[in-house]
Formats: C-alpha cells, sequence, structure tokens
C-alpha cells in the first residue's frame, strides 16, 4: 500500500515539535536511502529555495490622503516613477523602473531595499484636480512605517529553471543574464537547480493558490501562476504577495545589469509536505536532472538559436562544453542565499512559527506563454535596401576607388574579394586621408577589415541598433555565403522611421 | 607579487621594463599595459624575492611605484555570492568555495572587468 499523511497530520506535527523538515539538497539521498515509501514516514516537509533576479516584482504602496486630498496621476518616489493610474493614492512601483536623476544605477528595485532597510524615501505626485481631490501637486518624505499598506505583487517569480546564456557575436554584450563575453567566452545561468521550487514539485501536486511560502524574509502567498506560466515546456512560474513591512533587506536586494538595467534580488522558499510517494519522488529531483538549453544572445531575436541542452549539475561544475571547447560558467543567482531562504523556512516550520496551508487550486498544468501578435511588422533590411550597391577588388589602387566613389551613391566603398565575398570597406574619408598622406597604394592597405554588416532577413531595428552602436552611417547587406547583394544607410533608416515614433 | 607602474610624460618612450630586466635580473611578467602618447600605466607581476629590487630599480628611473596587495575590494554587506564575477575575470580570481565566492586578490590585474559585472556594485578598483 501506498504510504500517505494528510496536511493537517503535518500541522500538528509543526505544533507539538515533532515535525521532521529537510531542504531540497538533501532530499535525493534519503530517498535513494529508504525510498519514496519511507522517505513518506521519514520525512514530513521539504523546504526549496532561490534567491536571483527577479525583475518582474513590485509593491503597492498607499501614502494615505493628504489635507487637501489629491488624486495622484504620476508620482515619483527618490526620483523614481511609479504607476498612479489606480484610485487616488495608491501607487504601484515596479522594481525595474530606472530612475530620473541616476539613471539605471538606482531603479525601482533601490527605492524598495531602501523602505525595507528603513531608509526615507522622498515622494513628490502631480494631482488632476477635481472637487473632491482639488490639490495638485505634493511633496513629503515617508518611510515604510508612515505607509498604511506596502504590499509586495510580483506578477513573475520563481521560474521553473532558465535558459542559460552565452554570446557568439564579436562583441561584449550586456544583458539581464550579466556580461556576455565575445566568441563563447563564458556561460551564465539563473536558478538554484536542486533547490529551485518549482522543480521540486513541477505536477503541482501541492503546489498552487493560497499557499504560504517564504518571501522575501517573510511569510507571503501564492497568488496563482505567474504570468509567462508555461507548464508544458517546463517553465512554469509563481504570482506571489506579501508584506513588505515584515520583510528584510537580506532577502530583498536591489541590482543593476550594466547597461540593462535595474532589477530586485528576491529570495522565495515553498515548502513541500510530503504527503505521498509522488512527492516524495519529485523532490528527490537532482541537478542533473534538471536541463536547460544554452541560448545564444548573441542573435538579436526572440527565437535564439540553442546550442545544446545542458543540466544544472553541468552548468554548476565551473565549465560547459560548447563547439569542443570548455567555457567557463558563471551563476547570476546565489545558491549561497538559497540555501539560506531554504534553511530559514526549515527553522520556522521546526520553531512551529510556520504552518503549512491547503491549496485552494493547483497551478495550470497545461499551456505554453506565446510570443506577441504583431500587427504592424517593421520591415526586413532586405525590403528596404539598395541593391545597386558598387563594390571594388581588394588589389585596387587608391585612385581607382576614388574614382568609384565619386560616381557611386554612397560614400562607403565595399571591398571585395574575388569570390564577392565582403573583406572590409574604405569610406570617402579613409581615401581623401589616404591621399593627403601621399599613400596612394592599393585600398586593402587602407580598408577597415572589422567591418559590420547586415543581412536581408534581418528586421531594420537591428540594422539601425548595429549602425548606433558603432557610430556608423552605412552597412553593407550580405547573403548567407558573406556576398556582398546590398547597401543601407542611415539615410534611407531614418527617412522609413520618420514620424512613426514620438521622440 | 603584483607592481602598478604610473609612468610620467617624458620617460614613456624610454625602454622602461627593459633596462629594470637587465639591472636585476628579474623575471618580469606584463599583465596589463595602457599606454599613450603622454603617460603610461602599467601592470607587472614579479617574484616576491626580486619584488623590492625591482621596485627600487624603477623608482631611480623616476616611476611611480604601486604595491598591488588588494587590488580589487569587495564590499560583503553588498555581495550576494551570486558568481556573476566569476566567469568575467580573466584571471581567476574569484572562486566558489562552498557556494560563497571567496577572492584570490593576488591574482587581480586590476583590468575592471568585473566592477561592471557585479550586479549588486560590490565591488571596486582600490586605486581608481
Ligand atoms: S558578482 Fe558581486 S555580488 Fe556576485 S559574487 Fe561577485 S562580488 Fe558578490
Ligand atoms: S579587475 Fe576584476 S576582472 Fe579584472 S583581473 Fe581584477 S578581479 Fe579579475
Amino acid at each position: 500500500m501506498e504510504a500517505e499523511k494528510s496536511l493537517s497530520e503535518i500541522n500538528e506535527r509543526i505544533r507539538d515539535g515533532s515535525v521532521r523538515v529537510v531542504t531540497a539538497e538533501e532530499m535525493p539521498s534519503i530517498v535513494e536511502e529508504l525510498g519514496p515509501g519511507g522517505a513518506v514516514r521519514e520525512v514530513d516537509v521539504v523546504t526549496t529555495g532561490t534567491f536571483g533576479a527577479m525583475c518582474s516584482s513590485g509593491v503597492f504602496l498607499n501614502l494615505g490622503h493628504s489635507d487637501p486630498p489629491i488624486k495622484i496621476s504620476r508620482a515619483w518616489l527618490n526620483r523614481v516613477e511609479a504607476y498612479g493610474g489606480v484610485a487616488a493614492v495608491d501607487l504601484f512601483l515596479g522594481a525595474t523602473q530606472p530612475s530620473e536623476d541616476k539613471g539605471i544605477e538606482y531603479g525601482g528595485a533601490h527605492v524598495i531595499e531602501d523602505l525595507v532597510s528603513g531608509r526615507a524615501v522622498d515622494v513628490m505626485g502631480e494631482g488632476v484636480g477635481t472637487d473632491c481631490y482639488p490639490r495638485l501637486e505634493i511633496e513629503t518624505t515617508l518611510h515604510l512605517e508612515d505607509l498604511n499598506q506596502a504590499l509586495m505583487v510580483n506578477p513573475r517569480n520563481a521560474y521553473q529553471r532558465y535558459n542559460a546564456a552565452t554570446n557568439s557575436s564579436d562583441r561584449t554584450l550586456h544583458t539581464y543574464m550579466g556580461t556576455l563575453l565575445p566568441r563563447f567566452g563564458n556561460v551564465h545561468y539563473s536558478g538554484a537547480g536542486v533547490l529551485n521550487p518549482i522543480s521540486n514539485d513541477p505536477g503541482f501536486e501541492y503546489i498552487g493558490t493560497g499557499v504560504r511560502i517564504f518571501l522575501g524574509g517573510a511569510q507571503g502567498y501564492i497568488v496563482g501562476p505567474g504570468t509567462q506560466h508555461s507548464p508544458e515546456s517546463g517553465f512554469a512560474t509563481l504570482m506571489v504577495a506579501g508584506d513588505l513591512k515584515r520583510m528584510s533587506s537580506e532577502f530583498l536586494r536591489a541590482a543593476t545589469f550594466t547597461r540593462y538595467g535595474p532589477t530586485l534580488y528576491v529570495g522565495v522558499g515553498v515548502p513541500i509536505p510530503i504527503l505521498n510517494e509522488r512527492l516524495a519522488l519529485s523532490t528527490a529531483v537532482r541537478d542533473r536532472d534538471i536541463t536547460v538549453p544554452i541560448v545564444d544572445y548573441g542573435v538579436q531575436r526572440r527565437d535564439r538559436p540553442v546550442l545544446r541542452s545542458v543540466s544544472y549539475a553541468e552548468l554548476r561544475s565551473g565549465f560547459v562544453e560548447i563547439n569542443g571547447k570548455e567555457v567557463p560558467t558563471a551563476s547570476l543567482s546565489s545558491f549561497h542565499m538559497a540555501r539560506r531562504v531554504a534553511g530559514t523556512l526549515k527553522e520556522w516550520i521546526e520553531r512551529g512559527e510556520f504552518l503549512l496551508t491547503e491549496q485552494a487550486e493547483p497551478l495550470p498544468r497545461s499551456g505554453v506563454s506565446r510570443p506577441m501578435k504583431q500587427t504592424k511588422e517593421l520591415p526586413y533590411v532586405g525590403d528596404v535596401m539598395n541593391r545597386d550597391v558598387v563594390t571594388v577588388g581588394e588589389n585596387i589602387s587608391v585612385p581607382e576607388a576614388a574614382r568609384v566613389i565619386v560616381g557611386s551613391r554612397f560614400d562607403h566603398l565595399p571591398v571585395v574579394s574575388d569570390e564577392g565575398k565582403l573583406m572590409g570597406i574604405i569610406t570617402t574619408w579613409d581615401i581623401s586621408k589616404a591621399v593627403a598622406n601621399g599613400n596612394i597604394s592599393r585600398v586593402s592597405e587602407i580598408m577597415t577589415r572589422r567591418v559590420y554588416s547586415a543581412t536581408p532577413d534581418e528586421p531594420i531595428e537591428l540594422a539601425a541598433r548595429t549602425m548606433d552602436i558603432h557610430s556608423i552611417s552605412a552597412l553593407p547587406v550580405v547573403d548567407k555565403d558573406n556576398r556582398v547583394i546590398g547597401m543601407i544607410t542611415s539615410n534611407d533608416l531614418s527617412r522609413l522611421f520618420a514620424g512613426r515614433r514620438p521622440r | 607579487m603584483k607592481l602598478m607602474l604610473r609612468v610620467a610624460p617624458g620617460i614613456v618612450r624610454k625602454p622602461l621594463i627593459a633596462s629594470v630586466i637587465l639591472e636585476t635580473g628579474a623575471l618580469i611578467n606584463i599583465e596589463r599595459a595602457s599606454i599613450d602618447a603622454v603617460s603610461g600605466e602599467i601592470v607587472l607581476d614579479v617574484s616576491d624575492d626580486k619584488c623590492r629590487q625591482v621596485k627600487d630599480a624603477f623608482e631611480r628611473r623616476g616611476v611611480d611605484v604601486v604595491l598591488l596587495e588588494i587590488p580589487v575590494m569587495r564590499n560583503d554587506e553588498e555581495c550576494v555570492h551570486c558568481g556573476a564575477c566569476i566567469a568575467i575575470c580573466p584571471t581567476g580570481t574569484f572562486r566558489f568555495d562552498n557556494w560563497k565566492v571567496v577572492t584570490d586578490p593576488g591574482k587581480c590585474i586590476q583590468c575592471g572587468a568585473c566592477v561592471t559585472a557585479c550586479p549588486h556594485r560590490a565591488l571596486q578598483l582600490v586605486l581608481r
């Protein structure tokens, strides 16, 4: 007969102090040793934990009413804008919102950390002015204790697992997955693997709406599935809520990813009662059982290429192999802090301070997160490029190149090999400089060899960004064999974008 | 032991390192150098026993020399032991020890890569 017990039995043991709690890191060897039935008899609760960057986080703040009263339409906390479109004095402050004076080095996450740490926050608000709320402006300084409510409501936390990231391109990328070095210089990953809450109950046998959890150092609750909840693809998420006033700055830490923006590191832990053998088995999951794709962030599209699949055990070994090369790995989330979350939750339960709640409803077990439906597509490079591009061979002389460029519509001249492959680029400026210096040898000696290009199937937004990052005004367009088939210039793009976007 | 040299305008074009090597016989490894027409900053690695001799030799040539004992400093209040600094460091200054990040400052060449890579802004170069 299958070993089973009820949640109320477990809560009884929590009350009388006889409960047996282990962390999800300890569970695999217990199940291996005692079998699932033995583990059900031996263990009552398994605690999980994760601590990492959770961008989709924020707080609802109720400021109380001023005199005369104001209906706030726009508001700033330490110069970070909060959403004011909720009634009169309720604000929602999102973690990733950058500040207006310090940019991304200080943002919503930092305001949240300041509040939790007991520091004063300057509030500025603009009102609409109505007969019931006549005031137009407000300025005050508040501490966390001055707010009526400060409720953390995080729409998407505690991903079941997360894609690992690397970069095939030849420039360093700054992303929400940290600094990705060029040419597969590193692999970054996130998530606590063996300790990850959802990985320990992927069938939502216990995890569901109404479950009491550890959130930011206090008790919180699972509200329901998180946004982009994608259980069928193994990327389930949680929406969670809790009282910021009870949380601690040890488990809520503001951060900034360089050239990406602010984010909040949040500690989330879910207790999993070992009610039956299925839960004993699912909490016996190990790092080697949880795999994620290594995704190439060098390709700046939604559907980025996957290089291979890798387990958390490999990721955490410090190296993974990509194309026969050992690439160092590092994490962005903190396993040390994930252990602190699972360990703290374990202590609370052992001390009788934390009782487990029944789920009101399991999380949805089906569904995937769909891409955006785009009704207004931007054109592709191939649609707008100039096809009548003139190129020159590497061996022609500078004066010859000068004659070609004078007769061409562009002030950039791609230099190609005998097979038509892009080898370099010269500009009117390069030619003038060469002539002025009396250097009238071959173009191959004066051309820029590190040449950026675009492909015809690339959305023009990406070509525009390439030009922007490298401060250049034209890009040769190449086919799959690196042969020049066109040219796109910043003038083409400004004509296209003219009037399309408010700036 | 690592030494950081600040080379003033005027002497930047002299064969400083070569002449110090000839004088001291020390094996000198150049770990980082940023030199332009007016001045330069060079980080050298020298064995501990020759360190003093090399430092004196450079100083006699008018070079400002600083011993890099703790070139990168971590604010332990801010560090959450994520590990975002580990793979980014070209010299392996950081590593996990039981999932806490420990540093081996002797390896640091002050390239600065970890400073911007740390999401918690816990790292700082001492001499900048
Ligand atoms: S990246 Fe920063 S916070 Fe993370 S381990 Fe390194 S020093 Fe600590
Ligand atoms: S500055 Fe940072 S990244 Fe560079 S060598 Fe020193 S520790 Fe490593």
